[in-house]
């Protein structure tokens, strides 16, 4: 059965009578300013550590002028592991991710402070250069974003700027290999030369997967990929993930925590720039240790 | 609150439905009234235009049996050029028109027979000799342009009992017997589109102000489009937020808005006065209009820049392109037509700019057409101006028509600048 990708917060479980759902705004567990969240969310519940970490984080910052948007986050990412943010709008969980290739760079409000490491490397070191970090770490967008060029084009900018391929055999390679990957080749492999934009949004999410894999990071990134997508084009993407995971560290931020318990190994509760609660997937969603998860992953809040 | 009945709800909707409609019936009328006003207005505007001026196109020629007699051109046969020019070739066509009107044999009324043909025609036959000396010796029927005022005549601006009419009773029954003898016509005015200014009407052409335009507007191009997409792509994408960006952009939004004299003077000043470069050079004047288009491109394309998706560049960033790279593969590319949209616009104003040619000396009398964007030469939007001001009658009809020239001028740049950015528009 496919699951629909509802909006955020209308969330149901099956465990919840939607009648008990109601009266939200009075919920006595609803947790609305900053100060609340230091008091009863200060650690994190949980095993921040992965088995194998390729992404180490802790104490990481990030402060978007006046406003403290990640506080004292620490958490790791293992390889051939999914990792699953989860949490209600604004918690922190997109900031997050654009911490781990520096994403953030662009926002010139935005301080990022702690220590984030890839592979024992410091993420924010001055001698850490930024176009290798994001050639290591993929990103895949939550809006599919092809460039407005052919579909070869699309998957090829990368190794191509990179200088992956040395020649055209080469590229054609990684081409093919990529989009057979990102399990579209079938559909494109007539069409190479048409506008990436001209496919469907789901094709194109998944040539933005393809376009990612195609510099062979060791980490993707993605950012509510399945938002903008139809039930079908989600579940596609989803197998993928699940395929995606045997080679690479994923990071996946979605707001359908069905999403979440489909694709991930662990789950991360954000609630306003705290990581509140960390753990196996089934753990988070079934038993949750703290009372904000709970309240977030039965529906009571959102 | 009071909850309204279904019918109730209807009927209010239904009355705020019907102001909805009226208000939005009336804005499309004052929206249609504007646009035909606009219309009518332009329309007005280019039947002036072309009424006064496509009788430009056509003048009046008369069929003369020129012998180019070796006495008169080289006497002593050397084929010398500097013989061949200073030969009276007056005295050529003095004869012909003599021969083609016997009874003229006073010395008033053969001034006022030579009268009738252009003092440009013995020009005409220098020019013709000195292309080709074998003509020295032979006889030629040859269509020169006969002088403004039999011009008028001929086409009915000016009739024969006009208070104007400087053509004396004599002078007009000589032009009906040539009519009749198919020795006058009116013929397409090739000197208008061959020849640069002069002081006589007949001998004007839009030739050298148009070529002075073009070799403007080229270093206008050359050197603005260039520096405006830089200076853009620089404030864009790399300069840091800083005090001095922002007065710089300020100062770029004033200079926009700087009257035209202005930059005249300052390029009378820089280029001319201090630098040294030649006075009433398209050189110079290109330069003058590059310091007032670039404001106009930096703005346009800071604009095209800013609205290309930021998803575009959060892709490339994404897959670890650098700035340059973002810039150069995915910003610019997109951004081309808007860029271009500006240069077009800048180089329209730039085309139509007189007043800050004035002051760099574009504003001489130069009867040769220019060579290059070195050599002096005037503008079309000069040209006109100075025909304008002229008080032989026949550059009223001269004036409209080189200003049909510079439309035309701005319609091909246009053109061309629309095939450049849809060519680019296609790579999606």
């Amino acid at each position: 059965m496919l699951l629909m990708d509802k909006e955020e917060g209308a969330v149901a479980t099956p465990r919840e009578p939607v009648a008990e759902r109601r009266p939200v705004a009075e919920a006595p567990t609803k947790v609305a300013d900053a100060a609340e969240t230091d008091r009863i969310a200060a650690d994190t519940v949980g095993d921040v550590t992965a088995r194998d970490p390729v992404i180490c984080v802790r104490g990481g910052n990030v402060h978007y002028g006046e406003t403290h948007a990640l506080r004292g986050i620490s958490l790791d990412i293992g390889r051939n592991e999914v990792v699953a943010l989860i949490g209600p709008s604004g918690c922190g969980k997109s900031t997050f991710i654009r911490c781990l290739n520096r994403m953030n760079d662009t926002i010139e409000s935005a301080r990022v402070t702690g220590d984030f490491r890839l592979d024992g490397q410091d993420i924010y070191a001055r001698d850490t250069d930024v176009v290798m970090l994001r050639a290591r770490v993929g990103m895949v967008f939550q809006k599919p974003n092809p460039f407005p060029k052919s579909i070869y084009e699309n998957v090829a900018y990368g190794p191509r700027i990179h200088g992956l391929a040395s020649n055209r055999a080469e590229l054609d390679d990684i081409v093919y290999g990529s989009l057979e990957r990102a399990g579209l080749v079938d559909e494109v492999k007539n069409r190479l030369d048409e506008p990436g934009t001209g496919l469907s949004g789901g094709q194109q999410q998944r040539l933005c997967i393809a376009r990612t894999i195609a510099v062979n990071p060791e980490v993707i990134l993605m950012d509510e990929p399945c938002s903008a997508l139809d039930p079908i084009a989600t579940a596609r993407i989803e197998d993928l993930i699940d395929e995606l995971s045997q080679k690479y560290a994923i990071a996946i931020v979605t707001h359908s925590m069905q999403q979440a318990a489909r694709v991930s190994n662990r789950t991360a509760y954000f609630h306003l720039g705290r990581l509140v609660e960390v753990g196996p997937t089934d753990k988070i969603f079934t038993n949750p240790s703290h009372k904000l998860t709970e309240d977030y992953v039965t529906g009571r809040f959102g | 609150m009071a909850i309204l009945t279904p019918a109730e709800t209807r009927r209010r909707v239904d009355a705020s439905l019907r102001r909805r409609y009226r208000t939005e019936r009336l804005f499309r009328l004052y929206g249609l009234v504007s646009v035909l006003l606009g219309i009518g207005f332009l329309l007005v505007l280019f039947t002036t235009i072309v009424a006064n001026g496509y009788g430009a196109f056509q003048h009046t020629y008369l069929r003369l049996e020129i012998r180019f007699d070796p006495a008169v051109i080289d006497p002593d046969g050397t084929r010398d050029p500097e013989v061949i020019l200073g030969a009276d070739y007056s005295q050529l066509v003095k004869e012909a028109l003599r021969s083609l009107v016997p009874e003229a044999d006073d010395r008033a009324s053969r001034r006022e027979l030579n009268a009738l043909l252009s003092t440009g025609a013995p020009y005409e036959l220098q020019q013709m000799v000195l292309a080709n000396p074998g003509l020295v010796g032979q006889t030629r029927e040859l269509w020169l342009p006969a002088d403004d005022e039999v011009d008028l005549y001929v086409k009915g601006d000016v009739p024969a009992d006009a208070d104007g009419q400087r053509l004396s009773g004599r002078q007009l029954a000589w032009i009906g017997q040539l009519a009749e003898a198919g020795r006058l016509d009116r013929r397409f005015n090739a000197a208008f589109f061959t020849q640069g200014d002069s002081r006589e009407p007949e001998m004007a052409g839009i030739w050298g102000a148009t070529k002075g335009s073009f070799f403007m507007l080229l270093v206008t191009l050359v050197l603005s489009f260039p520096l405006g997409v830089a200076a853009a792509i620089y404030l864009e994408e790399f300069a840091p937020r800083s005090w001095l960006v922002d007065v710089i952009e300020v100062n770029i939004n004033n200079l926009a808005a700087v009257p035209s004299i202005v930059f005249g003077l300052l390029g009378l000043a820089v280029f001319i006065n201090f630098f040294g470069l030649p006075r009433s050079a398209p050189l110079v004047g290109g330069l003058v209009l590059t310091l007032m288009t670039l404001p106009v491109v930096i703005i346009a394309s800071r604009a095209a820049i800013k609205s290309v998706p930021p998803s575009v560049r959060e892709a490339a960033l994404g897959v670890g392109a650098s700035q340059m790279q973002i810039v150069f593969h995915h910003v610019l590319p997109l951004a081309m037509p808007g860029m271009l949209t500006g240069a077009i616009i800048g180089m329209a104003r730039a085309l139509g700019e007189s007043a800050p040619l004035l002051m760099i000396g574009m504003v001489a009398f130069i009867v040769e057409v220019p060579g290059g964007p070195l050599s002096p030469a005037t503008a079309l939007p000069v040209q006109i101006y100075l025909w304008a001001d002229s008080p032989e009658r026949a550059f009223v009809e001269r004036t409209s028509a080189a200003i049909m020239v510079l439309l035309a001028f701005l319609l091909v740049m246009n053109a061309a600048a629309v095939w450049l950015r849809n060519r680019f528009e296609r790579r999606w």
